[in-house]
């Protein structure tokens, strides 16, 4: 009978192909020596070296943090690789036609758009691979009006004030470990300014790809958006199929002035491993907006089906009176993957405003833990927050753990958290199955049901993905 | 249309089928009527698939071909249907999308063309008058929320979707009031077919009223006690199953 539990989960992982390209690397290690190349490889000015190295020395106090919810041997830091980019014969690709041909199939064959006449028309992509951004679309167009994008690096040349100004303001570099790792070895990443009154006429995005078998991705990404700015990111990410794990530690910064809203959307599909829990992708990642400006809107929106380890929580400070922070996430595991996820929204100002969905899914031997914290400091009167956590277990031998924190400082805050778990059960599948419905249309379709709420909050192509991805990812659990 | 020879089934480990033997035929209503607990609902389980049971002997074939070689959502391709007792709830499936689903993989298997959204909404439309059902129950989640008689509403409206060859109904009549089971009833009587047949497990005799069988029998026990025509249901409704039961310990004695 348990039959039908053990099959529907695994289509294999159609990413996990390797470019063979030539690529410029540094030696495995860390040190204030790499930290130094890095810097001097991407021609930065001092003070950027200067954040680096302060980073450095910080994290070398710090202490890998143990207190989530997943089991994974440590990684040696000594052995990553921090700086991989695709030899190239320029640093910077002037046009699509100088890049690497390797590269461009590549990404033909992930499906982004480097060519701005493809098929996602209307969505602006920032390309990086490995340690660098290889190229940025619809640039010229964003330009016009008055909006940055592009690669980080360029920032630091092109934009070194704004840079300056607004780097480490949200995520500072003795945040956590992993953020001080970041703040000291990060190569590039995507850098988003949006003017004054500005509504960006399109989506911008940045597809992530890890393809060096020893490299870090460290990658750095500040979204800013000025008084009453309205922008739309999304965030796409692979890596190809290696029985070691790759290190993925980022740090996305969002400043939100008045007025100003900030939709941030993620499908993480990196390499999560074969069956057994081989290989795949430790993601540890430190997200945050910061609602500076009154009545100022961040929106997190996330569906991660990847990952051997995640390590996960999109946060939003409201600080700013009537600012409204948001979080809606998928989470899926599957075999032996171990996501603990969630997010943290610190009520600061007068009626902010928080939404939380969290949907966990765990399938196989899995694990899956919701991880939240609801914070309402004194100052935050009339505060409200909703969190809805719901799991689903499909079989019998998967995991899920909720994990609510809530410090209410204010009399007036009103914090509600709901919680479900359900499972696919024989019974729900029996229903379908009566009705002519095949076991893994069944489940894709409960499961879809399941994840409404969150899907519905994504871009459009992007919910038909993330639908899609989901259906792959549990392909074979269940049959 | 449906043969079962000597068949036996358990549940983790405990026979609750002792030895059935039934034979429906096109045009055909049967009933099946027992005490509570008496294995008939595991009959019809059994039939469509349920992954808790198992079956441990005897055959069954569905219109010529071996039942249990067939998948639970083949089975139900092929033209079994079974009306549950307990219709479950599934949050965010919209009634509508699911119904057009289940619609079209039977069209598929049949080689018909699939129904749009637009052209099933048509489609629906005319059906859902046949169970008196509200339309804004399409777009709501499957089963969700809904009452008991509602939920039994959708099992029927799924039934007039499907227009299945043999449709088993679980004890149709629980959690619906008089006018409900009349509405049902008829929708029942309406959609049965000379190439059609009907299986209805019930307890109490009341829906044999509406949805009348010409052969009734008498489940206890995993094993059927009694067979005859519609005139033991009459006999039930006045005298309980006791006496049946009496009667086959005296004939098993004998």
């Amino acid at each position: 009978m348990n039959s039908t539990f053990n099959v529907v989960t695994s289509q294999e992982y159609k990413y996990g192909f390797v470019t063979d390209i030539e690529a410029d690397s540094v030696a495995p290690g860390l040190s204030e020596e790499v930290i130094r190349f890095i810097s001097a490889k991407k021609g930065e000015p001092d003070w950027l070296l200067d954040f680096r190295l302060k980073a450095y020395r910080h994290w070398l106090t710090m202490a890998e943090p143990d207190w989530a919810k997943v089991a994974y041997p440590k990684p040696d830091f000594q052995k990553i690789v921090y700086y991989s980019a695709p030899r190239a014969k320029a640093p910077k690709y002037a046009s699509m036609d100088e890049v690497d041909p390797e590269l461009r199939r590549t990404f033909e064959k992930l499906g982004v758009p480097i060519h701005e006449q493809a098929a996602l028309a209307g969505v602006a992509v920032d390309v990086v691979f490995d340690s660098v951004s290889v190229t940025t679309t619809y640039k010229e167009k964003l330009k016009a009006v008055g909006i940055i994008f592009c690669s980080f690096s360029e920032a630091v040349k092109e934009h070194p004030d704004l840079v300056k100004k607004y780097l480490g303001s949200v995520v500072p570099y003795s945040d956590n470990f992993y953020a001080a790792l970041n703040s000291a070895v990060f190569t590039d990443g995507s850098f988003v300014f949006i003017p004054k009154g500005v509504a960006c006429p399109m989506d911008l995005s940045t597809y992530f790809r890890i393809n060096n078998k020893e490299s870090g991705q460290f990658e750095r990404t500040l979204i800013v958006a000025e008084e009453g700015a309205s922008v739309s990111y999304l965030e796409g990410c692979t890596a190809p199929q290696f029985d070691t794990n790759q290190l993925h530690a980022a740090v996305v910064e969002l400043v939100a002035l008045d007025h100003a809203s900030i939709k941030y959307s993620t499908v993480q599909n990196w390499y999560a491993g074969d069956k057994d829990g081989v290989g795949g992708i430790f993601n540890f990642v430190t997200k945050r907006g910061l609602c500076k400006g009154r009545a100022s809107h961040i929106s997190w929106t996330q569906v991660e089906t990847g990952s051997a380890i995640t390590w996960k929580y999109p946060s939003c400070i409201l600080l700013g009176d009537d600012s409204i922070g948001e979080f809606y996430s998928v989470a899926l595991t599957n075999h032996k993957q171990q996501a603990d996820t969630g997010t943290k929204m610190v009520h600061i100002g007068r009626n902010t405003k928080s939404t939380i969905v969290s949907k966990g899914i765990s399938a196989g031997d899995s694990s899956n833990s919701y991880r939240g914290l609801v914070k309402v400091q004194p100052k935050a009167e009339g505060a409200r927050n909703f969190s809805q956590c719901d799991s689903m277990l499909i079989g019998q031998t998967c995991s899920a753990s909720t994990f609510p924190y809530i410090e209410v400082q204010n009399r007036s805050a009103r914090v509600e958290h709901e919680a479900t778990t359900s499972k696919i059960g024989e019974e729900q599948l029996l229903y379908f199955q009566q009705r002519g419905i095949p076991a893994e249309e069944a489940i894709s379709m409960i499961i879809n049901g399941f994840c409404k709420d969150v899907f519905r909050e994504l871009p459009m192509e992007f919910a038909v993905e993330a639908t899609k991805l989901l259906s792959l990812k549990l392909e074979g659990s269940v049959g | 249309m449906l043969s079962i020879k000597n068949l036996t089934a358990s549940i983790n480990g405990t026979p609750v089928l002792k030895g059935i033997d039934l034979e429906i035929k096109a045009g055909e209503i049967h009933a099946i009527m027992g005490p509570n607990g008496s294995g008939k609902s595991t009959l019809g389980k059994v039939l469509v698939g349920h992954p808790s049971y198992e079956v441990t002997g005897g055959e069954v074939t569905f219109e010529g071909r071996d039942l249990f070689a067939l998948e639970a959502d083949e089975r139900a391709r092929a033209g079994l249907f079974m009306g549950f007792q307990h219709p479950i709830e599934v949050p965010g499936v919209s009634n509508a999308a699911f119904l057009r689903l289940a619609y079209n993989k039977k069209a598929e298997a049949e080689g018909r063309d699939e129904l749009d959204p637009l052209e099933f909404d048509d489609f629906i439309r005319e059906k859902i008058k046949l169970v008196s059902m509200k339309e804004e129950f399409l777009d709501r989640s499957l089963n969700e929320g809904f009452s008991g008689g509602e939920k039994k509403r959708n099992e029927i409206l799924q039934m007039a979707v499907l227009e299945p060859k043999l449709a088993i109904l679980d004890e149709l009549d629980s959690g619906l009031d008089i006018d409900a089971l009349r509405v049902l009833g008829d929708a029942v009587n309406q959609l049965m077919r000379p190439e059609r047949a009907l299986l209805v497990i019930t307890h109490f005799p009341r829906i044999l009223e509406t949805i009348r069988p010409q052969y009734v029998h008498v489940l206890s026990g995993g094993r059927i006690l009694k067979s005859a025509g519609p005139e033991l249901a009459v006999e039930l409704e006045e005298r309980g199953y006791d006496w049946v039961l009496e009667e086959a310990a005296a004939g098993g004695r004998r």
